[in-house]
């Protein structure tokens, strides 16, 4: 299958062109043309995981940048209950939540399986994820999030993760020896989590106690897909502490 | 498969635990009810589910499985003759999901302020956002059943077992706060659908009496409000 990516932004006009509001990325699927959408914001790893999933599976899509805080009336159609970026758009079709929409994207497309075949090896998967979501990102949201309660919720963030880390089983990858859903789904916390540990001054992943899932984070990132979405280190730290900034505020 | 070989540790009350056992059923598979000692918890399922130590938990031969609604998924999977519990289409699928997982993080939590929220106005203001919710519910019903009686269409399936097993303890609220959530008004077609549900006969014999579990409801309440035991 032949793959051509034309990119129309260049990295130096990388917020030139979020503030025109489209940036387009179209790959060569070698399938019949479906019109597939992904509304995200350059800075949410949830919108990261999803495009990590389309990229992995070599989908053709078009990507709207959402001007967030000013949610477009586009976003607020296609996600009425929670207004909330990641959304994907699969033939005018919406659908939120991005651990669904991996799954989805999964189950329509079933080149490069992101879930295992086996429905116990699922059942393990589908635990994790959601075992990360509430108590490994939430915990390290909570640190990032309330003044006073930063290093009582990184201990527990990073007790959380060691938990997960056990998932890995010795292979090279929680999928196995290949990338997959709770690899994509958790692949995030290698960035954000220095991001969170620069700007609070808190210790998350600790090289000590998490010498795997240090490992882990090392070679998912290095993945040549994986890393050709990241965002650019240095924003991504500065729109952060401006958001840091905005929620501690808030907190006090 | 020999009914010892498929247990679901749990206990009666509890809205996730009646999930696993309402698939079960649908899939015509024994399975032994393994129930927990409220206030404690067995070695078991200790054992079982060492991250969480949390009810329920499926366990298949020696595998054990954890997370209410992960399990239904697995059941479905492994016993996947029909009747089906997730739609076919992957996009009926991910809508069944998305509103699986909206009364989870949503509509359970908002029921749950009603018990705590403190004086009149708080609690007027807890019902309204859990009503709130139910409308949201009613018109996805009206979406995902397609003229059938249940959020599964003609047959139960995963988004019907994921909000049903809430009705019992939404029928409780109603009774301790004399108040009717599920409302001909604003929610008839959820009316009729939490009937059917209720005597459904893979339901029937799980969901608990809403008088026995307002009993229960009050046994828990006295047990948060005591001191922790030492």
């Amino acid at each position: 299958m032949m793959r051509r990516r034309v990119e129309i932004v260049c990295s130096h006009a990388y917020y030139s062109c979020i503030k025109i509001g489209i940036y387009t990325t179209w790959w060569k699927a070698g399938m019949a043309e479906e019109s597939v959408k992904l509304l995200g914001y350059w800075a949410s790893p949830f919108a990261l995981r999803v495009h990590w999933a389309l990229k992995l599976k070599g989908v053709l899509y078009e990507y709207m940048e959402e001007d967030l805080p000013n949610k477009s009336t586009l976003l607020l159609r296609y996600n009425p209950v929670h207004k909330k970026i990641p959304v994907l758009v699969h033939n005018d079709k919406p659908l939120a939540e991005s651990l669904l929409i991996i799954e989805y994207i999964d189950e329509v497309w079933k080149q490069n399986p992101l879930l295992p075949d086996d429905p116990y090896e699922r059942a393990k998967a589908r635990f994790w994820v959601k075992f990360f979501d509430e108590k490994c990102a939430s915990e390290i949201m909570a640190a990032f999030s309330s003044k006073g309660k930063e290093q009582e919720k990184a201990a527990i963030a990073r007790e959380n993760l060691k938990t997960l880390e056990s998932a890995l089983q010795g292979k090279p990858f929680f999928g196995g020896e290949t990338i997959g859903f709770l690899d994509i789904a958790v692949g995030w916390i290698g960035i954000w989590a220095r991001i969170v540990e620069e700007i609070v001054d808190v210790n998350l992943i600790d090289a000590e106690t998490m010498p795997l899932l240090i490992d882990w984070s090392k070679k998912f990132l290095e993945v040549p897909i994986i890393k050709a979405s990241i965002p650019p280190w240095d924003k991504l730290l500065e729109h952060n502490k401006g958001f840091h900034k905005i929620l501690t505020v808030a907190s006090t | 498969m020999a009914k010892s070989d498929v247990k679901v540790l749990g206990a009666w009350p509890s809205p996730f635990v009646m999930r696993p056992r309402i698939a079960l059923n649908i899939k015509s598979v024994d399975y032994e009810f393994l129930q927990e000692t409220f206030g404690s918890k067995s070695e078991l399922l200790l054992k079982s589910n060492p991250v969480h130590k949390k009810i329920p938990v499926l366990i298949h031969g020696d595998k054990p499985v954890c997370e209410s609604l992960i399990i239904v998924e697995y059941i479905d999977e492994v016993w996947s003759s029909a009747p089906s519990i997730l739609p076919s289409n992957p996009y009926d699928r991910a809508t069944a999901r998305f509103w699986a997982s909206y009364v989870d993080e949503k509509l359970f939590p908002s029921m749950k302020e009603i018990v705590s929220a403190d004086g009149e106005e708080a609690k007027k203001a807890a019902i309204q956002v859990v009503v709130d919710g139910l409308v949201l519910l009613e018109d996805a019903y009206a979406k995902c059943s397609k003229g059938g009686k249940f959020f599964g269409g003609e047959q139960i399936g995963y988004l019907d077992i994921a909000f049903g097993s809430y009705v019992g303890w939404l029928r409780v609220t109603e009774k301790f706060n004399q108040v009717k959530l599920l409302d001909e008004a604003k929610t008839p077609g959820l009316v009729k659908w939490a009937e059917a549900f209720c005597a459904h006969p893979a339901v029937k014999d799980v969901m608990p009496e809403t008088d026995k579990l307002a009993e229960f409801a009050k046994v828990l309440a006295k047990a948060r409000a005591a001191p922790p035991p030492k």
